[in-house]
């Protein structure tokens, strides 16, 4: 088997939904002490789809590719945790976490639903699974084509499970 | 009643709840929308006294007058126009189909400074990019990262400003003749169309699947619920269940959240979800189960799907008795798969080959996409079953395919370039991916080489050639 076949056989083909550990088997998952010293992209892209959107947008070069089917990989200490990747990929596949704070972790991830949200709002806060996993607040929104990049303010210890928001209707 | 402007037919009557638009001949069946491209009869009405319109492709208008038919009905007792104009156009390329391979041969080819006709049977350009929410992948040259009709628009006013193409809309081609002569017909325009080259990007329908009660309205192909709500901005129903978990199915659970509609599962047949692993995340994160090694067993209702029944099925895909789920739904979209609309090619003398990757017939084709009907291009899911971005690039092919033969000395060799650069990035770049590794196989299948061609017209000659 080469590798595409081998990711192709993993789980989360199954679920729909990938695991923590499975992001970290394919070198996905940035390393502990980058994710604890501020805001760094994920991106939960395991297979190689043909494209390769991410990469000429990131301001800073860390998203490197050399063939449109590659897998994105972030170079860790060039990614600065912007969110440009989060407003362009059109798998909704990019994240920020930011586990740097004391208080509370931070999650950076886009949304394409109405209402949008707004800084200061309480929203639902979903795991990969869809489940409700507690109550987050908002704290920035900007918005790109259509597609809102909303960071929250998520419990400690949240950073890594939190990966949808539900904003209910007003 | 009232209708916004640039609205069908069908979806103003569908907005103000009305989803029976005919009964069936024998038994009386309630018929509602189901394609919604023109591609099936189920949105056939009377309209102004003419039987059988398709009302998803019939745009209102003030004072137009739609009964619902009854089974067969007689055809209006004298003519409803009393004029037809008739008209004949010789060009250089007649391209059938305004989708993303139809509308990217004729923008390259117009730039070029060949004369091209365009036709389409909608009312606008864009084929089924009209419908695409969602942002395209693939690279940003290849408008990567934008959605579907945002292509579609960009498409549409570049084509506009040139001034050698000719748009025809709501105007059906029906038939290729000897001499290569191409006829269409628009409801009040004949032609008789002369081209030197023919590219048919005819797209795809939606396959259906067989179970009881799958003809009650509320049961759409997914594309059909997607037309309503993202074309035309109408909530398709309340509650869903989507059939098939490949990218059409993934995609659709997440725009009917999008729009509202609360999707309670999509059903997979196979042990794993068919399209890609992104799509699914995202609809997963929302709550939406995957139910795979499930099909859908039966829908009941009236006058309309009021629920759907679906079942575990067993290694060999048969039902697993006591494993019914009850889902009270409103639409059942089935998402299981398109097969190639290339009944023009067929119907013109193109050789044609069944291939299951492609899901079903379509025309063999040299590496540059030509049928054995000489100067006969195929592009697009017409070609055999991929995506909107494969769709552009055989679109490319096609479109500097057809150049390089009428382009000599430096143009000639940059044409040829061009072209062999966008070969090569399909087929050894974009192709590649192993996501992509069934179509590619069946592309493969479909393709056979300058020599084999040759052969192929000697053996099988067709009645018809463009020059």
């Amino acid at each position: 088997m080469n590798l595409g076949e081998i990711m192709l056989d993993m789980d989360y083909r199954r679920r729909g939904y990938i695991e923590i550990e499975e992001l970290k088997e394919l070198g996905l998952l940035p390393p502990r002490d980058r994710l604890e010293k501020g805001p760094v992209a994920v991106l939960e892209c395991p297979e190689q789809i043909p494209c390769n959107i991410c990469a000429p947008f990131c301001p800073t070069k860390a998203i490197q590719m050399k063939k449109i089917i590659d897998i994105p990989r972030v170079d860790w200490n060039k990614c600065t945790g912007c969110g440009v990747c989060v407003a362009v990929c059109p798998g909704l596949a990019a994240f920020v976490v930011d586990l740097s704070k004391p208080e509370a972790d931070y999650v950076t991830l886009p949304y394409e639903f109405l209402p949008v949200p707004v800084k200061g709002d309480s929203v639902i806060l979903l795991n990969r699974r869809g489940e409700r996993i507690g109550v987050g607040e908002v704290t920035r929104v900007w918005e790109r084509n259509k597609t809102y990049v909303v960071t929250v303010k998520v419990p400690k210890g949240f950073g890594m499970e939190v990966r949808g928001i539900w904003v209910e209707r007003r | 009643m009232e209708a916004y402007e640039g609205e069908s037919i069908a979806i103003a009557l569908y907005a103000i709840g009305i989803d029976v638009f005919s009964w069936s001949p024998k038994l009386g069946r309630p018929r509602g929308p189901l394609c919604m491209i023109g591609k099936c009869s189920s949105c056939f009405m009377i309209v102004d006294g003419v039987p059988n319109t398709k009302t998803c492709r019939f745009p209102v208008r003030e004072g137009l007058r739609v009964e619902r038919q009854r089974g067969w009905t007689t055809p209006p007792p004298k003519p409803i126009i009393d004029e037809v104009e008739s008209l004949e156009i010789k060009t250089d390329v007649l391209i059938i189909g305004g989708g993303p391979a139809g509308l990217e041969a004729a923008s390259i080819l117009s730039k070029s400074g060949f004369n091209v006709v365009i036709v389409d049977e909608h009312f606008k350009l864009g084929g089924q990019l009209l419908k695409q929410t969602h942002k395209f992948f693939g690279s940003v040259d290849l408008f990567g990262g934008m959605r579907g009709f945002q292509i579609a628009e960009a498409y549409v006013k570049n084509l506009l400003s040139q001034p050698n193409i000719r748009v025809l809309t709501e105007t059906v081609v029906y038939g290729v003749f000897r001499g290569g002569l191409v006829s269409a017909v628009s409801p009040s325009k004949y032609y008789l169309i002369k081209p030197r080259a023919v590219i048919a990007a005819t797209g795809a329908q939606e396959k259906l699947l067989e179970f009881p009660n799958n003809d009650l309205p509320g049961v759409m192909g997914a594309g059909g619920a997607q037309t309503i709500m993202n074309e035309y901005g109408v909530k398709p129903g309340e509650r869903a269940l989507v059939v098939g978990s490949g990218n059409v199915g993934l995609i659709i659970a997440y725009q009917l959240l999008q729009a509202g509609v609360k999707v309670e599962a999509i059903v997979e047949i196979l042990r794993e979800i068919g399209g890609w692993f992104v799509h699914a995340a995202k609809i997963r994160r929302y709550g939406v189960p995957i139910l795979t090694g499930h099909t859908i067993n039966y829908v009941v209702g009236d006058s309309r799907v009021e629920k759907a029944v679906v079942v575990a099925v067993d290694e060999k895909f048969n039902p697993i008795a006591g494993s019914e789920k009850e889902y009270n739904v409103d639409l059942v979209l089935l998402a299981i798969g398109l097969e190639p609309d290339a009944r023009l090619h067929a119907q013109a003398g193109a050789l044609m080959k069944y291939i299951p990757e492609l899901g079903g017939l379509i025309p063999l084709r040299t590496r540059e996409l030509e049928t054995t009907v000489r100067n006969l291009y195929v592009a697009g899911d017409s070609s055999g079953i991929e995506e909107a971005t494969t769709a552009i690039l055989e679109g490319r092919i096609a479109a500097y395919s057809i150049m390089s033969k009428y382009s000599d000395g430096e143009k000639a060799i940059s044409v040829e370039k061009e072209l062999d650069k966008t070969l090569k990035f399909l087929w050894d770049e974009y192709r590649s991916s192993p996501l992509l590794s069934r179509a590619r196989r069946g592309k493969e299948l479909a393709t056979v080489s300058k020599e084999e061609m040759e052969e192929l017209r000697r053996k099988y000659p067709p009645p018809v050639e463009f020059r």
